[in-house]
């Protein structure tokens, strides 16, 4: 039974989660009593959407020190399979049956995402740093062009009419299990063998590490990821197009990385919430909104080039299980 | 088809290495090396700036493929295999400049080495299963006894970077020792130490020895270390085996004297 006594303790013990499930009920309260209109909703989505992402590229960019800059070409990937799924398998989109077809489809999407990213990964994260950007950023042009060329895709018109699976409930969710998830993996024994590559990769393959084993599974986890990703994205917007995934879309999430703190998660946390809702803060300044974004990014570098949060972890969020 | 060629001796060296060469493209950099070393020795590798030394660590550790020749180790030919491949069949080693991982902790330093000997899977990790903390702590616990033993279970949080000097090489030689080696490879170990700790250098390598059952090969600037601790001393200047012999016998030879202090010293 859940005595207020318990509920304390509970809220003590997981101070974290706690602050999630109140966050939840509040933002859903606000927008029952239509303080907070669709669009807040929506907003909200895209800041978990945003934060998985970020997370998922921070595993491959900060923890493991690879510079992958075409994390949206992932994302589309899973956009773009999970709609397929979800707008040929459902002809009329049938209210709660779909999302017998939406979670599998997601998941699937994610799976494809990660497939793609296990083959690019193989040959090319052999290779140092900057050829990796380069054949990242190829990759996630190329995905975008053989999508544009393709009928069965969409084309360049994209698809639309794609049913609005994608609600707050399911994004919560799904924000906080793959942060859990992503959280564990940085904690474990494949953390350690990520940063160890990152600091110093001779001493981590004397270290018995299998460098390049190491650096493909995480690529091909934070691949995943971004294809779940793409998967929630596609079903807030309802209508997905090319131009959706370019490379100013992977470029964004490298800025909320970089402005959070790479090599921690409640740094790309921070990152994708403040920057995903600062332009739409700035809205009320028209034409100058992206002058002021941009200086806001200038003047976090100059004044803290670590980012935000920097390398440090809030506490909660790693704090590890009592010792029995 | 006969077997023609050497029978398959008994075995008694740990390391061997037969007739190896290398070449940085037409450089030639070691010529004809060869070496037996037997269980529980500890030899010494020493030679002047540019001679072949580090070369030879990075040949057995699989950082470069020899051009010619042969590595077994414990009768198995290691030559062109993979670094961790090498360190997980038992030969581990730290570097001349130091190589840690600056931005772990000191303790995560050490437990990087359990990395391939986990005892749970991807999926464990990601849900943090029972059974993921459960090896955790034997981790934890295993990686901070090693630590007690070099005194540095009071910086097992620190960070590695912010050790001082002397705690960095130390740190580094506790690493090589947590992959659980038979071969130890220490790359100047005392550079860079003064006198003192240098002294507390060759009781540590002794202990190690014994306690670990370890067979070491270093390589080492400073002649009081190598004198002191090696049993057995191999003296290489361009690439070349110019001597090899007890630290007596070394200290005594003509062609060693020439290549450290020159020609005029002889005379």
């Amino acid at each position: 039974m859940l005595t207020p006594k318990r509920t304390q303790t509970f809220i003590r013990s997981y101070p974290l989660f706690s602050g999630l499930v109140l966050l939840y009920a509040l933002i859903s309260f606000l927008y029952h009593l239509d303080w907070l209109n669709s669009y807040h909703i929506q907003l909200v989505m895209l800041v978990g959407i945003n934060i998985v992402m970020t997370v998922s590229l921070g595993l491959i960019n900060g923890f493991t020190g690879q510079f992958s800059i075409g994390h949206a070409g992932f994302m589309a990937v899973g956009a773009y399979t999970s709609v397929g799924m979800t707008t040929l398998l459902l002809q009329s989109p049938g209210g709660h049956l779909g999302y017998l077809v939406f979670f599998p489809a997601t998941l699937i999407g994610g799976i494809f995402a990660a497939a793609t990213g296990f083959l690019i990964g193989l040959p090319t994260l052999r290779l140092g740093g900057d050829y990796l950007a380069i054949v990242t950023m190829a990759f996630a042009e190329v995905i975008r062009t053989i999508i544009r060329v393709s009928e069965p895709m969409g084309g360049p018109r994209g698809i639309g009419g794609i049913p609005d699976y994608t609600n707050l409930t399911i994004v919560f969710i799904f924000a906080i299990t793959s942060v859990w998830l992503m959280r564990n993996f940085i904690l474990s024994t494949y953390g350690r063998a990520s940063k160890a590559i990152r600091d110093n990769e001779i001493a981590a393959e004397i270290m018995g590490v299998n460098t390049t084993r190491q650096k493909v599974l995480v690529f091909t986890l934070g691949a995943f990821f971004a294809g779940c990703c793409g998967s929630l994205y596609a079903h807030v917007l309802q209508y997905i197009h090319p131009d959706n995934f370019t490379f100013m879309k992977s470029l964004e999430y490298l800025i909320y990385l970089y402005i959070g703190g790479s090599s921690s998660i409640s740094g790309a946390i921070v990152g994708a919430t403040i920057f995903t809702f600062l332009p739409e803060l700035f809205r009320r300044f028209s034409s100058w909104r992206m002058v002021i974004y941009s200086l806001t990014l200038i003047l976090v570098m100059l004044f803290r080039p670590e980012g935000i949060v920097g390398n440090r972890e809030w506490r909660p969020l790693v704090s590890r299980r009592r010792r029995t | 088809m006969a077997t023609v060629g050497l029978a398959p001796e008994a075995n008694m060296n740990l390391l061997e290495i037969r007739n190896m060469d290398h070449y940085f493209g037409g450089l030639r950099a070691i010529h004809r090396f060869s070496i037996a070393i037997e269980p529980k020795e500890i030899v010494g590798l020493i030679g002047p700036n540019g001679a072949g030394k580090t070369t030879i660590f990075n040949l057995i550790t699989g950082f470069y493929r020899p051009t010619v020749g042969e590595i077994l180790f414990d009768g198995l030919p290691i030559h062109g295999k993979r670094p961790f491949v090498i360190t997980q069949a038992g030969i581990s080693r730290t570097f001349q400049n130091i190589r840690l991982f600056g931005e772990m902790t000191v303790l995560e330093n050490i437990k990087v080495a359990h990395h391939h000997t986990r005892q749970y899977g991807l999926f464990s990790a990601l849900l943090s299963s029972r059974r993921f903390w459960k090896c955790e702590e034997e981790i934890e616990n295993h990686c901070l006894e090693l630590l007690s033993m070099f005194g540095l279970r009071e910086r097992a949080h620190e960070r590695a970077d912010s050790l001082p000097y002397g705690d960095q090489r130390r740190l580094e030689i506790a690493r090589a020792l947590a992959t659980n080696p038979r071969l130890l490879l220490l790359d100047e170990p005392a550079a860079g130490m003064n006198p003192r700790e240098a002294e507390s250098l060759l009781d540590t390598i002794h202990e190690l020895r014994d306690q670990f059952d370890l067979t070491i090969l270093l390589i080492e600037h400073q002649m009081r270390v190598v004198m002191g601790v090696c049993e057995r001393i191999k003296v290489l200047d361009f690439g070349e085996t110019i001597a090899e012999g007890t630290p007596d016998q070394i200290q005594k030879n003509e062609q060693v004297i020439r290549a450290y202090l020159g020609e005029e010293a002889i005379r």
